[in-house]
């Protein structure tokens, strides 16, 4: 009866374990297409939280978020910061198409009080993307995270290290990045849906990044403000030794 | 004694005495036996442990004025009767308010808030209606056909005239009796005053009022009952200086960015606390809020006396409309009270927006901004989405800087050699490195002849 099955397969009320859970509300695109099949509803989930475990700093776990958080801000929604490792650079989040009078930086110094700013900024309908780094979180305050986090409508991204892959997470989506052959490899353990068993792959940070910085040639690419001393310097005086690639 | 302490609990017998003898006291001291009008020495005998005040005038007078102030948020037209009754004159505000029973809840749950407890009438002439608040309250006539019924019924002692022993003596108890006498008579023997009062009350006669003008400053205080060092002790107490403010600025059509507690102690300098916000603001719900923030992380050398609320600066903030679709909407553009709420708690300067800089110097071309402020749009080469707070020192090996393993440059030098001027001057050679656990990072050698590698950001 292939009728029937076609029939079945129409039915919104029928959900096959193969197939990416259904979600009633739509998400926010990545920007990375392939990531955005993988995901239920085709984007990062609002409403829940998202664990992101880079393998370390620097990974690429801002990138695979800027064309999400562009969008968002450029709906007039904010975007917070939660206690972030390092500043955030605002010439990137410019030259990443977010607008910068939708930022909000929090610094905190304590994980009490990270945790707090997050949940008061993720029961505010005024932002549209939280972002938390926090140094040590258990499970009940991740569970409060994703109770605060059903309250609003935004994308709450919780930055972790990878070891926290193995404890439990409320998480509705949990993604290991890692570095592979030529990209960035993207392991989305958790989901709605069925887990995801190969990486996901997305291409290298450093091509863009070098194709659009300079040569390797001294003085081609120089922000010099003259002044009475830089005379006394000589110019070009990169050794001619460095090992360049 | 609300004048006081604006009815917060008391953990001992409280009374306020005049002239030796008691004037009121609470249910306490009610309790212990003591009563209005017993002098002072029966009082302590009975109640060892009675706080006994002295009646201050110029505290109920301020309280008085206090209320006229928060009370124009429902008339322009307020007019004070020395020494206890604030007139209200709404006959222009009860299609705004809709109608007078709800402007009454209004003001009856306003007062609540601020720690008074009032008797409130309405009446078309305003000595009928403090007629009717001296007699107890809860009349509100609307009608001037029943003004006369319902006038009569009221005693004689309303009138607060020397004349009323007189007037008992021959018999009169109510207005009733007194308006059914014999004008010219009455006249006669009581003068022209008493029957222009009661011509007054009916409305035959004018009874012009001088309104209140509104003070341009904001200032209130209350003395808790006990020393308190407890936030919630605090914070039910600062709510009814915070009730009256509300009133205050709604009728000044108005709000504040400033709002400044001073927390009175005693024996060692008043603890100030300031709270500030990012637009002008008026609800006395968000103020608390921000104040329960403020509190925890306020260290308080001794247990508090009295709280003070003072407001300098006001300015026009409109009435917010009522929306059919209100809450989701208005919630998104209330960003300034999410930030707001977490410089409370968190500190003004760990809770920043960000802004650009034309200036080469890396650390300088980003820079802490007001959240929400525009900013400028400016053009830079590729620069790193993390910037260390301060360059971090790369050991070199065989001339090539390391990091965990030695790092692979990958494009640059990108010179920058800035800020000669203001003796913060760099001179660098960028270089985008990549580090042996693939990580891109932003690493700078000086312009020096040492040539010391840094590394300066990194790459997301």
């Amino acid at each position: 009866m292939p009728g029937l099955a076609a029939e079945l397969d129409q039915h919104p009320g029928i959900w096959r374990g193969s197939e990416l859970a259904r979600s009633a509300c739509p998400g926010i695109a990545t920007g990375f297409a392939a990531l955005d099949a993988e995901l239920p509803g085709g984007g990062w989930p609002r409403g829940a939280l998202t664990e992101i475990l880079p393998q370390h700093e620097g990974i690429g776990e801002l990138r695979i978020l800027g064309p999400a958080l562009a969008g968002l801000a450029a709906q007039g929604k904010f975007i917070a910061w939660i206690a972030p490792p390092y500043l955030p650079y605002a010439p990137a989040l410019a030259a990443a198409g977010i607008d910068l009078a939708r930022v909000i930086i929090v610094k905190t110094s304590r994980d009490a009080d990270s945790l707090w700013a997050a949940e008061q900024a993720l029961r505010s309908a005024a932002c549209g993307g939280v972002l938390v780094w926090p140094r040590d979180i258990r499970f009940p305050q991740l569970r409060r995270l994703q109770l605060a986090a059903e309250d609003g409508r935004c994308l709450a991204v919780l930055f972790r290290p990878t070891q926290a892959a193995r404890e439990p997470s409320p998480a509705v989506l949990r993604i290991a990045l890692a570095t592979a052959a030529g990209g960035l490899a993207l392991s989305i353990f958790k989901r709605r849906g069925a887990p995801l068993f190969r990486p996901i792959l997305l291409p290298a940070l450093s091509a863009p990044l070098i194709a659009a910085g300079s040569s390797l040639s001294p003085g081609s690419n120089a922000h010099v403000v003259d002044s009475p001393a830089s005379a006394a310097v000589a110019v070009g005086s990169i050794p001619a030794r460095l090992a360049l690639a | 004694m609300e004048a006081f302490q604006r009815g917060l609990p008391s953990p001992e017998p409280c009374a306020v005495a005049e002239r030796q003898h008691l004037l009121v006291c609470d249910a306490k001291a009610a309790a212990r036996g003591l009563r209005a009008g017993m002098p002072v020495t029966a009082a302590l005998a009975l109640a060892p442990g009675l706080r006994l005040r002295e009646r201050d005038a110029a505290a109920e007078t301020e309280a008085l004025l206090g209320i006229a102030a928060w009370a124009m948020q429902c008339t322009p037209n307020v007019a004070l009767a020395f020494p206890d009754l604030v007139l209200l004159e709404v006959s222009g505000s009860l299609k705004l308010f809709g109608g007078l029973v709800k402007i009454e809840v209004r003001l009856r749950q306003g007062l609540a808030a601020m720690g008074y407890g009032a008797r409130l009438a309405a009446a078309p002439t305003p000595r009928a209606a403090s007629w009717f608040a001296r007699a107890g309250g809860q009349r509100l006539i609307a009608d001037a056909a029943l003004l006369e019924r319902e006038l009569s019924a009221l005693p004689l002692s309303v009138l607060e005239s020397k004349d009323e022993e007189t007037l008992s003596s021959i018999g009169i108890r109510s207005i009733g009796e007194l308006l059914a006498l014999p004008r010219d008579g009455l006249a006669r023997r009581f003068g022209q005053r008493l029957l222009d009062t009661l011509d007054q009350a009916l409305g035959r006669l004018p009874d012009p009022r001088g309104f209140c003008v509104l003070p341009e400053k904001f200032y209130a205080a209350i003395e808790l009952p006990a020393e308190a060092t407890q936030a919630e002790a605090l914070l039910f107490a600062a709510k009814r200086l915070l009730a009256q403010l509300e009133g205050f600025l709604a009728a000044r059509a108005a709000g504040t960015r400033q709002v400044l507690f001073s927390l009175t102690h005693r024996a060692a300098p008043a603890t100030r606390i300031e709270l500030g916000m990012v637009t002008a603001c008026r609800e006395a719900t968000h103020f608390a809020l921000l104040l329960r923030e403020r509190l925890p992380q306020t260290a308080l050398p001794v247990p508090v006396r009295a709280i003070g609320l003072e407001v300098q600066a006001i300015e026009p903030l409109a009435h917010s409309n009522q929306n059919l679709f209100a809450d989701a909407l208005r919630e998104e553009g209330n960003w300034p009270r999410l930030i707001e709420r977490l410089r409370a708690r968190l500190g003004a300067a760990a809770v920043h927006g960000m802004g650009l800089r034309a200036d080469h110097r890396p650390e300088r071309a980003s820079v802490p901004a007001e959240p929400g402020a525009k900013q400028l749009a400016l053009d830079f080469e590729p620069r790193p989405f993390w910037l260390l707070e301060r360059p971090q020192g790369l050991e070199e090996n065989a001339s090539v800087p390391c990091r965990d393993g030695p790092l692979k440059l990958l494009a640059g030098p990108e010179r920058i050699e800035s800020g000669w001027w203001d003796g913060a001057d760099v001179a660098r050679d960028y270089f985008i490195a990549r580090a042996a656990n693939e990580a891109l990072l932003w690493v700078y050698r000086e312009r020096s002849p040492a040539g010391a590698w840094y590394l300066h950001g990194i790459f997301s």
